[in-house]
């Protein structure tokens, strides 16, 4: 948690441990409660109990402190959502097939994989098609994911901040060999790309 | 709450009546069971068929849990784990979970806590079992078809379900004619609720399962429609080649995700509602004092109904809308979470001052609130629209409706079942072996479901038959939880099946309740009442229990 492999881990890691933090406060409150009272006013030990019918200002603090963290809560979301939504101009775009069982790569120059190699810090935009059911891209490092659906022209982008090898997976059910519809992606130095990109073989680096 | 006295636990006499299982029979055998009109008899009905089915899904999870154990094959092919998972997932959802509650319990509790002698329409009531054991069988008949039972997930999505080989068909059929047994349930409820209240009892005078009951019939009768609706354009597309939902026709997958939806995810209050409605009946009777805060709960359950039928597309965030739709649907969305979270904090605020015992039914209801709140914390992570993005369709979802519906409605069922059944059969169950039963079941459910969670946050997609060698930690830790959590339903039965037969003959109030299902003889008499009665106090009025202990000290 908290690496800093794509440029979205800060807003996804970020609004987690925001409503995490609260979420366990709240928990351990209730909790405690509980159980205190189970004690507290166990029937041996509180045999006549009170009939309390309510407290309405009790009953507005209530409402009106859960309004106000789930709003800071949505706006948290949203606020780092809505930079997944805005792909610079210049990002570098490249084509994903998504089809049952295999991703499929296409690079603007016509080069084609089966695994994602991109430059490091630069915008990429990936371009998602299905050539038959629904997937759903998913790079669990990089906190992103987007479905890939037939006659639908969905995208996402990212900027890999540091050089390594992460997982692809497919996240949307799509039949017998769902489970091993996984890629890899390389993100490298941009001279090491470019050397790559210009070469005519595919598979320097899926060897590695 | 009545004339009737409820602070005695006098031994159920019967009067001159004979209980509703022993009452004249117009048929013989199973056919005075399956053919009667009694809502108590239907109640029971359901109860039978619901576990019944239950047991099944339970095994499906279990060989599930047990193939996921470590990476790779385990005992089972991928074909067959992806058509077990999807019949997990039916059987659970529509067989065992959303009539669970109302058309248990609801059948035989609604008509005799508002005082009526059965619900509005008994023949009705009947002919909606009927359709529930068709639509199980219709839905089940596919295991026994060549090709199998669809493999697919619960969800049928298109386009791989008009792609794959299995029998979706029957699957979509049968939740067709169980669309039908929820609607025709909750409109029996609404009218019974509306026109058959004893004298006395206005609205606010309604136990609180009562409300929860009337919010959830009105969103089966207005949201069960629309996924009748999508079944028959599912076939009018496959007999007439329109395309609707078939991209390879021209339509909209989308679209058919939007209408799964815009049922189901109502569906899941449907699920949740009674659930709430029972621990609000449960926790007053053994704290013994009135509920806190009445009005909030029974107006949160409307809220809840309301709100939670416009946040469907929160299953969809991943799917590409605009930036308009997502924003909207994940502000409704946290927005819903303020009526469970009231109803939280009201429950907990009912234990103060109380005179607390913990019966079984009690540990059922606070293992809810426990675990309902684990599930809704984890249900606003994935309001969130950057998190939604990473945890969708990981294990953490598998885990937060697990908790909200297994942990949740399922620990109610399980709550009502204890708290009513001395009431429902005459007979008192060991509660020493429940309780140990209700530990075995605490535990094994939250290793079972916790470790899905962080699996589920380190990137591991949910529908999967084998997985990378770094989740397998907290696979295992998973499936040793299910193991525990099934030793505790295995005691948790057998207890209730012995006291079915050998269990002492419980009283008419055994826990000191007073809503009106306490005030008759256990088993009820057909038709609940020698005397309609005439309701005068609140429903949760225990001031009796203060007077009573003043007199002795």
């Amino acid at each position: 948690m908290l690496s800093d492999a794509s440029n979205f881990i800060k807003e996804v890691d970020g609004v987690f441990l925001f409503i995490l933090g609260i979420s366990l406060a709240l928990l351990i409150l209730i909790t405690i409660l509980m159980i205190l009272f189970v004690i507290k006013f166990n029937r041996k030990r509180n045999p006549r109990p009170k009939n309390i019918k309510g407290n309405t200002t009790l009953e507005i603090i209530w409402t009106v402190i859960p309004t106000i963290l789930v709003v800071g809560m949505f706006y948290y979301g949203w606020y780092g959502y809505k930079k997944m939504t805005a792909a610079p101009k210049d990002a570098f775009e490249i084509n994903v097939n998504g089809k049952m069982w295999a991703w499929e790569f296409i690079y603007p120059n016509g080069k084609k994989t089966d695994t994602l190699v991109v430059p490091i810090q630069k915008p990429i935009k990936l371009n998602l098609k299905s050539l038959d059911v629904n997937h759903s891209l998913y790079i669990p490092a990089f906190r992103i994911k987007k479905d890939v659906i037939p006659n639908k022209d969905n995208s996402l982008w990212f900027i890999a901040n540091e050089a390594g090898v992460y997982d692809i997976a497919c996240a949307e059910y799509c039949g017998l060999r769902h489970s091993y519809m996984y890629s890899k992606l390389y993100a490298i130095h941009q001279n090491e790309f470019d050397k790559w990109y210009n070469s005519k073989t595919d598979t320097t680096l899926t060897k590695k | 709450m009545t004339a009737i006295n409820v602070h005695t636990g006098d031994n159920g006499s019967n009067g001159n009546h004979l209980d509703y299982l022993h009452s004249p029979k117009k048929y013989k055998g199973i056919f005075n069971w399956i053919f009667s009109t009694d809502h108590k008899k239907i109640g029971i009905l359901y109860l039978i068929s619901m576990l019944t089915f239950f047991a099944v899904g339970v095994v499906f999870g279990f060989l599930m849990r047990l193939e996921l154990i470590s990476p790779g094959k385990t005992i089972m092919e991928p074909q067959t784990y992806n058509q077990i998972f999807t019949l997990h997932g039916v059987i659970m959802i529509f067989l065992f979970i959303i009539p669970g509650l109302p058309a248990v319990f609801g059948n035989f509790f609604l008509p005799i806590m508002i005082g009526a002698k059965d619900v509005a329409f008994p023949r009705l009531n009947l002919l909606s079992w009927w359709l529930f054991v068709i639509g199980g069988f219709v839905a089940l008949i596919s295991l026994f078809l060549p090709g199998g039972p669809a493999d697919t997930g619960w969800t049928f999505y298109i386009p791989y379900s008009v792609r794959t080989s299995t029998n979706v068909i029957p699957a979509l059929i049968g939740a067709f004619i169980l669309g039908f047994s929820s609607i025709l349930t909750g409109l029996n409820f609404i009218t019974t609720i509306h026109r058959l209240r004893a004298p006395g009892m206005s609205w606010f005078k309604m136990p609180l399962f009562a409300w929860s009951l009337y919010a959830t019939g009105w969103v089966q009768i207005l949201a069960t429609p629309i996924v009748g609706i999508t079944l028959l354009l599912v076939a009018i597309e496959r007999w007439f080649g329109v395309g609707i939902f078939d991209p390879a026709l021209g339509g909209d997958p989308i679209v058919y995700q939007h209408l799964f939806w815009i049922y189901s995810h109502p569906a899941v209050y449907i699920m949740i509602l009674p659930a709430m409605g029972v621990i609000s009946e449960i926790i007053p009777v053994y704290a013994r004092r009135t509920i806190f805060g009445y009005k909030f709960i029974a107006y949160s359950s409307m809220a809840i109904a309301l709100f939670g039928s416009l946040v469907w597309a929160h299953h969809m965030f991943t799917v590409g809308m605009s930036n308009t739709a997502m924003w909207l649907f994940s502000l409704l969305t946290f927005l819903v979470a303020i009526p469970s979270a009231i109803k939280v904090f009201n429950w907990v605020a009912t234990l103060y001052k109380g005179s607390i015992v913990l019966e079984p039914a009690m540990l059922f209801a606070l293992a809810f609130i426990f675990n309902f709140t684990i599930g809704g914390f984890t249900g606003l992570m994935q309001g969130a629209l950057a998190l939604n993005i990473h945890i969708h369709d990981t294990s953490f979802i598998v885990a937060h409706f697990h908790y909200v519906m297994f942990g949740g409605t399922g620990f109610g069922i399980f709550g009502a079942l204890h708290h009513w059944f001395p009431k429902m059969f005459g007979r008192m169950y060991n509660k020493k072996v429940a309780k140990i039963a209700w530990v075995f079941l605490f535990i094994g459910f939250q290793l079972l479901y916790f470790p899905l969670f962080i699996a589920g946050y380190l990137g591991m997609p949910r529908r999967y038959y084998d997985y990378l060698p770094e989740f397998h930690i907290w696979h295992f830790i998973s499936t040793v939880g299910s193991w525990i959590l099934i030793t505790g339903l295995i005691i948790m039965f057998t207890n209730l099946i012995i006291a079915l037969r050998k269990g002492e003959k419980a009283v008419a109030n055994p826990w000191g309740g007073v809503t009106l299902e306490w005030t008759i003889p256990s088993p009820p008499i057909h038709e609940n009442f020698e005397k309609i009665p005439v309701v005068e106090k609140d429903p949760y009025d225990y001031t009796h229990y203060e007077e009573l202990e003043e007199v002795k000290n």
